[in-house]
Formats: structure tokens, sequence, C-alpha cells
């Protein structure tokens, strides 16, 4: 067997699955039986609380150990009947997910046309569950529930404000594009089901699939699942979904939506290739290491330059969210050179970029939409010239939202300038040249879109220049406490840089 | 030398702490604001003069070092230092930033923002002076830029959104391009940010290596070139010195852009010699036009804060003729012009603000006989119009003449880009950009003659008040520098020529 015999102290690897599935039903509870109809504002602030309850549980108790490398076979961290893996990949990635749902939380406080009840906060909070899990995921039927659960849940909340015409479609759409992806991924785990002759174990699929003689259907198979990992990660071709979901859906959750979402599909997409199809031993594997660079620079070009021409906002940070996704892409295209060439010091280090920029551009892109959100509402427009004047309006939020631009952008000493440097400093230690002068290309072209945001704000004027836009506590908060980490993570790159190369390590161990 | 005391720090962080006290002072407390910000200045002015002059002359290099890691994995570290050229620098900018203080001194709208946001601005400028990782001078430049756009955009006059949102964006992109160049190099030899290691990196670099990093020198030059304003993309600073409130346009004429023009001289000539070699005999075009075009502009405007700043224009454009000489001569040159040339420029603005704050005139058609009222600011400008025509006895004639030594002396260097031949045109530049020197004489002539020599026609300007002693110390400070460096250029020339030497070093070495 590849994984550890049962023993109930592996739950402690769920254990901040558990707790939140446990808060999902304690907030649905609280909002069903309270006598009096709770606020929803108090229904808010109790699952962001909750939410932090369980993250600063789970880091006393349930932190992975940084193990030794195990014995080939028995791998001490593949628990719950191989279903999990307990290691410290997941468990950073969960932090993302985690901290990405309490600012979302605490956004949708705010926004009004939601009217989050119960219902919402739970689903959120469920999805971030889901999340976790497909973090962790160490097993093909795994990945598929976690996949398809937090997928649900997102599906819901995309068209969660029902009497919005655009929500719903946001919903139908993504709904729809969701399943198809998810049909065409789940054609691709039968055929790897079949291929390795009824295993789902991550471990033992690979050893099946290294040995047997079926590379054709092997490729096919792979690149099905990859299709609907690119859905989650919204990369060339499977992207349409991403700007009309993000206009249409309530803008807190579409912060949610566009990192933490964004997040757990790079988890999956660096675990299951490097578990499954293991270069360079799998023969299929030199397929997906060459596919990830032209998806990276299609990804890359399509967002950043689809981007300059939107005049909503929410379907900018669409597209430039899909750019960053490009971004990203470097990184793992990086990963699987490196890891081909058997370098595991590179390798690490691509899958730590990845990790460090995952995280970074969480705290930015949720920064970005909870002004977006307090904006809208209060201009009542979702045009970038709803951002006309904000620099008097509402200088402290306007100073928030350059920060946040600027760090998309990558200028320094934002943190998106380290993280990037970190993805294509990994590129260059492979020979990618040509794939970095892309990004870099790509990063001028991105000037364009995000610094209009900022020219906007400070340059234009509008008709109610000298009204005052007043933000809400709660939103206030979450854009200070995001633009201060986007500033504070530079100084403190390296402790946050040697935590992400930790769990690089854990995967690859 | 070994100091304990971390002097370059302090002198940064003595506006820091400076704008962190102003922050947690009362908003109605002015008085205590303006001390505190003329004592943070004090402070870095009495430390960097230490510097400049404890610099030791004998021993050269890069001194008074502090270094820590702070991001290894990138190669980044915190590591400040000065060398010659760097030193002047720093005393520079602790002169103008100090008298920008006192010149300021009446000013009345929201003073605790505009204090805090001025001090977060030089020390910016020091740090960018000071850093020698790479990074860490991104940083710092970064950090001049954006209290800059606020300082013009919420102190500035007519058109300062417009003009301050155009300079933000002007410098920004050029700074961006800048990055991207300075990155390819960060990945070609060494990935690391350490000025000097990098520096040995791209030594040790394969010739075919280099070969393919040597275009990203344009890309290196010319984007820090845009704070330099060079031409055509010097179109920001007109528009942004006439809108800029008068402490920011001495701040930003007389010590930014000398930012710019040091920035591209380190990360740009001194990181890769051999490639300055190679393009600066074509990007020397742009810098005579430069001198050329934009004195002849200073001289069509009547607008007096447009014709200081195309002043600045020109006068930076002789600084990168210095540059591009790439010799002893043209660099000491530069080195002096940037330094006297900052002083001038602070002065000429504070003057320029002077008037301003008291007749709301900048129109130099409107304004007539003010030497009745103000003598000393006419004495002021008479002095700073000599240095800047190059008169013999003020620094802009010593600067001067050794830049265009150095450009004569550059026509017999044999020409890389164009093998087989000389670098024949810097004769025929040296002697164009000689003409610099009359067009000068031509608008700075007129406006002392039409501003401050004049008859008195207007009786309203004549009822205008004069000047109070910190206005008055502070035009008597600065001229008291040009003297002295013009009477003894050595003073600075000294500490500057070491700094050249290493460059001389490396191009020698580069060509070697």
């Amino acid at each position: 067997m590849a994984y550890s015999e049962f023993d109930p102290s592996q739950f402690l690897a769920i254990a901040p699955e558990i707790g939140l599935v446990l808060w999902a039903l304690v907030i649905l509870a609280v909002d069903m039986f309270s006598a009096r109809r709770i606020a929803r504002r108090t229904l808010g602030i109790l699952a962001a609380a909750g939410m932090a309850a369980v993250l600063i549980l789970s880091l006393l108790i349930a932190v992975p150990p940084a193990g030794v490398m195990p014995q080939i076979g028995s791998d001490p961290r593949s628990v719950l009947g191989g279903m999990i893996r307990h290691d410290l990949f997941a468990f950073v990635f969960r932090i993302i997910f985690i901290l990405a749902g309490i600012l979302t939380c605490l956004v949708s406080i705010d926004f009004r046309p939601a009217r989050a009840g119960g219902e919402y906060y739970a689903l959120l909070i469920l999805a971030t569950m889901a999340m976790g899990l497909m973090a962790a995921s160490n097993d093909l039927i795994m990945l598929y529930l976690a996949t398809e659960a937090s997928s649900f849940a997102l599906y819901l909340l995309a068209g969660f404000m029902r009497d919005t015409p655009r929500s719903a479609e946001a919903g139908i759409k993504y709904f729809v594009f969701g399943a198809v992806t998810s049909s065409i991924m789940l054609y691709g785990l039968a055929l790897i089901f079949g291929l390795s002759g009824g295993q789902t174990h991550y471990g033992a699929v690979a050893q099946v699939l290294a040995g047997a003689d079926t590379r054709m259907l092997a490729v096919l198979a792979m690149l099905l699942v990859i299709a609907g990992f690119a859905f989650k990660t919204s990369a060339v071709p499977f992207h349409f979904w991403t700007p009309d979901v993000y206009e249409g859906a309530p803008t807190p959750f579409v912060g949610f939506l566009s990192t933490a979402s964004k997040a757990a599909g790079f988890a999956i997409l660096m675990r299951f290739l490097v578990y499954v199809f293991e270069p360079p031993f799998s023969q299929a594997s030199v397929v997906w290491v060459q596919l990830m660079q032209p998806l990276a620079i299609l990804t890359m070009f399509l967002g950043n330059l689809l981007a300059i021409t939107q005049s909503n906002i929410k379907r900018m940070l669409a597209y430039s969210s899909i750019a960053q996704a490009g971004y990203m892409l470097i990184g793992v295209t990086a990963f699987g050179f490196a890891y081909s060439r058997q370098s595991p010091e590179a390798a690490a280090d691509a899958v730590a970029a990845v990790i460090f920029y995952a995280a970074t551009y969480m705290l930015t892109n949720i920064a970005a939409f909870a002004v977006v959100s307090i904006v809208s509402q209060r201009v009542g427009s979702e045009q970038i010239s709803a951002f006309n004047g904000l620099g008097r309006r509402a200088p402290y939020t306007a100073l928030g939202m350059t920060a946040a631009m600027l760090s998309l952008l990558g200028a320094p000493p934002l943190v998106g300038f380290v993280g990037k440097l970190f993805l294509f400093r990994a590129a260059i230690s492979d020979d990618l040249l040509l794939l970095v002068a892309i990004g870099v290309v790509n990063v001028l072209i991105s000037v364009f879109y995000y610094l209009g945001i900022v020219r906007a704000m400070y340059v234009e004027r509008s008709p109610d220049d000298e009204q005052p836009i007043r933000i809400p506590a709660a939103t206030a908060w979450v854009v200070l406490v995001s633009s201060a980490a986007i500033l504070f993570i530079t100084v403190a790159s390296m402790q946050f840089w040697s935590v992400a190369l930790d769990a690089a390590k854990a995967l690859l161990n | 030398m070994n100091f304990s005391i971390p002097v370059l720090t302090l002198i940064m962080l003595a506006p820091v702490i400076g704008a962190a006290v102003i922050l947690i002072t009362p908003r109605e407390r002015t008085d205590i604001i303006k001390t505190v910000a003329a004592s943070a200045f004090a402070v870095s002015l009495l430390l960097s003069f230490f510097v400049f002059a404890g610099y030791d002359r004998a021993v050269g290099g890069f001194q008074f070092a502090e270094q820590t890691s702070w991001i290894p994995e990138l190669g980044i570290g915190y590591h400040v230092a000065v060398d010659g050229f760097s030193a002047p620098m720093l005393l520079l900018t602790a002169i103008v930033a100090f008298c920008a203080v006192l010149v300021s001194w009446k000013l009345d709208d929201r003073p605790r923002e505009f204090f805090s946001f001025l001090l977060m601005l030089v020390a910016g400028v020091f740090g960018a002076f000071m850093s020698l990782d790479i990074f860490l001078f991104l940083i710092f430049y970064e950090l001049v830029l954006f209290p800059v756009y606020v300082l013009i955009a919420g102190w500035g006059s007519k058109n300062r959104e417009y003009a301050a949102m155009k300079l933000t964006i002007y410098l920004f992109v050029g700074s961006l391009v800048a990055i991207v160049g300075l990155l390819v190099v960060y990945f070609q030899a060494g990935a690391t940010f350490d000025f000097v290691k990098l520096q040995q990196g791209v030594l040790a670099l394969a010739p075919e290596k280099f070969e393919q990093i040597k275009p990203w020198f344009i890309a290196i030059f010319i984007g820090f070139g845009v704070l330099a304003s060079i031409w055509p993309l010097h179109n920001w600073s007109p528009d942004g010195y006439a809108a800029a409130p008068t402490a920011v346009s001495m701040l930003h004429g007389g010590v930014l852009k000398a930012t710019g023009a040091y920035a591209a001289l380190r990360f740009g000539v001194q990181l890769m010699p051999e490639a300055a070699q190679y393009y600066l005999p074509v990007i020397v075009f742009l810098c005579l036009a430069n001198v050329i075009y934009a004195g002849l502009i200073a001289f069509r405007q009547t607008d007096l804060k447009y014709i200081i700043g195309f002043s600045s224009v020109a006068h930076l454009g002789l600084v990168l003729l210095g540059i591009t000489s790439l010799n002893e001569f043209g660099l000491n040159g530069a080195g002096l012009e940037l330094f006297a040339g900052g002083v001038m420029t602070g002065l000429m603005f504070a003057l320029v603000g002077m008037i301003y704050e008291r007749a709301h005139l900048r129109d130099i058609e409107e304004l007539n006989g003010m030497f009745r009222v103000m003598p000393l600011a006419a004495i002021g400008f008479v002095i700073g119009s000599l240095a800047a025509m190059g008169m013999p006895g003020l620094p802009g004639f010593p600067a001067e003449v050794m830049i265009f030594m150095g450009l004569w002396r550059a026509a017999e260097t044999p020409s890389l880009i164009f093998p087989g031949q000389l670098n024949w045109w810097f004769s025929w530049i040296a002697i164009a950009g000689v003409l610099t020197v009359v067009i000068t004489a031509a608008w700075t002539l007129r406006v002392a003659y039409k501003v401050y020599f004049s008859e008195p026609k207007n009786p309203e300007l004549q009822k205008l008040p004069g000047l109070d002693a910190l206005e008055k110390f502070s035009i008597v400070f600065m001229c008291g520098v040009l003297i002295v460096v013009g009477v003894m250029p050595n003073t600075v020339m000294q500490v500057i020529q070491v700094g050249v030497q290493t460059i001389l070093a490396s191009l020698t070495r580069a060509s070697g």
C-alpha cells in the first residue's frame, strides 16, 4: 500500500475542513433559528470570525510535520485511505483560501445588492472548505469530488442576486461552462481509471501508467483533465466564462472567485501533473511539459490585450485575472522543465514562485474588488468612469486601489514586483528566455489599463467631485489591511518565500 | 574608513523621522511643523557635509558603506555607500531641501501634509543617491514619484492635476523601461541586484552573451534619461515645474533631475561601459537637441516658471553631453554641472516663487521694476544667471569649459558603431553646444531686465512687501555656495574627480 494505515489522528489532516463544515452549519442554524431575524451584518462578521478561528486552530494543531523524505511506496503523509495528502503544500494553500474567505465575508457585509444572508456565507465557507480538499487531494475520486463541491458552491454564489438578470445569467453561464469542462475532465479521469486497471490513488496510477505502453490514450486522458484545470484557472482556451461571470456576479464574491478559486486550480494542476504524470518517467509527461509554455503565452497575451479595450471595471479585472493566470503559468512551465531535467532545487523554486505569487495576488485582487464593490454601489455604475475623481472623493481608498493596481502591474516596491521576479527567475534558470521576454512585454502592455484606473481616480473629474464617498468600516478595514500587506510583504519577502519554499519541497518529496 | 555610526542611513532617516513627528503634531501648530521640517533637513545637511568632507579622496571607491542582506534568494540587500560622484549629490540635495523649507515658511495651506510629503520626497532622493543595491534604488525612486504627484496636484497652481499626472506617467513609464533593461542585465549577469557584484558579473560575461544584453543599455539610459528630461521626452518637465509649488520646483529641477542623470551614469554607463561606448555617440544628438532646442524655447517664453523650466532642461542637456563624451574632462564637467546647476536651478525657482507669492504674476511682460521691491532677489538672480551662462568666477564656467573640452576630445576616439572611423561629429557637437552660452545669456538678460531692472510701470507692484529674513538667508546661502564653488571649484572637483576615476577605470578596462 502506498499510504499509511488508518489511525484517528489522521483526521488532523482534514481538521480545517471539518471546522469549516461545522461552522457553515452553525451559520445556517443561527440564521434559521434565531428568534428575531439576525442582522445580516452580524452573520457576515460571525462567518469571518469563525473562519479566523478555524485558521488559528489549524495553525495550532494541524500543521503538517515538515517531514523527511519518505521511502518509496510508503508515504506517511498520504492519509485517510490515500485520499488526502497531509503536507505543507496543501496547508499553505488552505491558509490562502481561508484568508480570502475571511476578507470576502467582510467585504460582502457592505455589498447591499447581494442581500447576503446565512446561505451566502455558508456557501462561501463550503467553497473554501472544498478548495482546501482540492489542494490536499491525492486520489482521482477525491480530486473530482472536491473540484465539483467547490464548483457547485461557486455556481450558486455567482447567481446569488436572483433579482438581477445579469447575476442569474452569470450563474447559468458559469454553470453551463463548468458542467461541460467538468464532464470533459471526468472523461479524462475515467480513461485514467481504465488505463491504470482500476487504481485511483495518484501514486498507484503513476506506477501503472509509467509501465504501461498506452501512450496515446494516456496523453488524451491527461489533456482532458488539464481542460478541467484550465477552466478553474481561467487559462486560454477555457477562459470564455470569465468576463461574463465576473461582470454579473456579486462583486465581493468575484474577488474570492478570481483569487482563491484560481489558486486552487493551480494547486491541483501542479500536484496532479507531477504525481500522476511525473516527468521524465511518465511517457505522457513530455506533452504537458511542452504544453504549458504556449498556454502561458496565449493566456498572457489574450488577457492583457483584451483588458485594454474594456470600459467596465469588472470585465477589465476579469481579463487582468486571465493575464495574471498567464504569469503563474510561467512558473508552472519552469516547474515542468526543471522537473524533467531532474533538478529538485529549480523545481521547488518554481513551485514556490507560483505559491508566492498566488498568495500575494489574492491579497491584491481582493483589495481591488473591495474598492470596486463600494465604488460601484455608491456611484451606481460599474464603468471605469465611476472611478473618476475618486482621488478627491475618497483619498485613502483611492490610495489603496492605486497600490493594488501598481502591484498587479508589478511596480517596485510593491509585492507584485517581487512575485514576478520570483516567477521570471524560475523561468530563467531553465533557460526559458523567450518566455520571460514575452512576460516582460506583457507587463509593459498591462501598463495601459492598470494606469488607466489610476488616471481616472486622480486626473479625470466627475460631476460629483465635491461629494466625498463614505467607505463602510468593514470594507475600509479590508482595503487597509490588504494594501498594508501589499507593502509589507516586500519588506518581509524572505520569510514568506521560505514558507513557500517549504511548501514546494513538501509537494516534491 | 570604518564608521560605527550608520551616517548614510541617518541622512536618509532624518527626514523620515521628521515626517513622522509632523504627522503626530497638532494640525494648528504650524510653527512647530515648519521647525521640525527645517531641523530634519538641517541634520541631513550637517551629516551630508560631514560625509562630503570626510570622504577619503586618497582612498577613493565606495565609502561609508552599510550592508545587510534582505532577500538573499533574489540577491537583494540593503547596501548603501557613497563614492566621489554621489557624495556631492547628497550635499546638493541637503542644501536645496533646506532652502526649500525656508522659502516655504509662509505656506499655510495644509502645512502638515505638505511638509510631511516634502520630507518623504527628500528621503527618497537621499536614498536614491546612496543606494548601491539596484532594487533599493528602484524603491527609493518610486518613493519619490508618489509625493511629487501629491504635492503638485495638491498644492500647485493652474493646470496642476494635468501637469502632475503627465509628470508622473512620463517618469513612471520611463522607470519601467529602465527596470526592464536592468532586469535583463540582472538575469544575465549573476542574478544579483548588488551594484558592485553585478558590475563584476557583467565584466565576466562571455562576449557573445554581452552582445545579447548590449542593446538594453539604451533602455536603461533613456529610461532614466526621462527623469533627466532627455529630448524628446522632456515635455513633462516645464509643465510640471510651472504647476508645482516653489519648494517642489526647486527640488525637482535642482535635485531630482540630477537623480535621473546620476542613475543613467551609474546604472547605465558604469554598469555597461562597453555598451556606452557603442551607443552614446548616437544618443549624443538627443542631448544636443536638449541644449539648443530647450534653450531657444526658454528664450521665447514669457511665463517665468516656464523659462526656468526649459532652462533646466537645457542645463541637464549639458550634463548629459558631458556624460556622452566618456572622458575625464566631460565626466568631471558633468559632475560639477550637476552640482552647480542644481543649486542654480533651486535658486532661480526660489526667486520666481518669491515674486509669484507676492504679485501672483509670472508673466515677464506684466512684471517690472522689481529691483526696488526686492533688491537682494535681483542680485541673486544676476548671480544665478551669470552662473548659468558660464561666467568665470562662478561654477558654471569650469563646468562648461570641461564639458566642451571633453566633447572636443571625444572626437578623437574610434567609433565602435561605425568601425574604422572616428567619432568626428563630436567636435561639431562641441561647437554647436557652445551656442548655449549665447542662448542662456539672451534669455537671462531679457528676464533680468524686464522683471527687475526696467522702469516701474505698475505702482501696485511697488507696494508689495519686501523679502523676509528667511528668504534673504536662503538667497544668500545658495549664492554663497555658488560663489565658493565658483572661486574654488576644487572643493567639489576633487571629490568628483575621484568618482570619475572609477568610471574611467571601468571604461578603459572595457575597451582594453
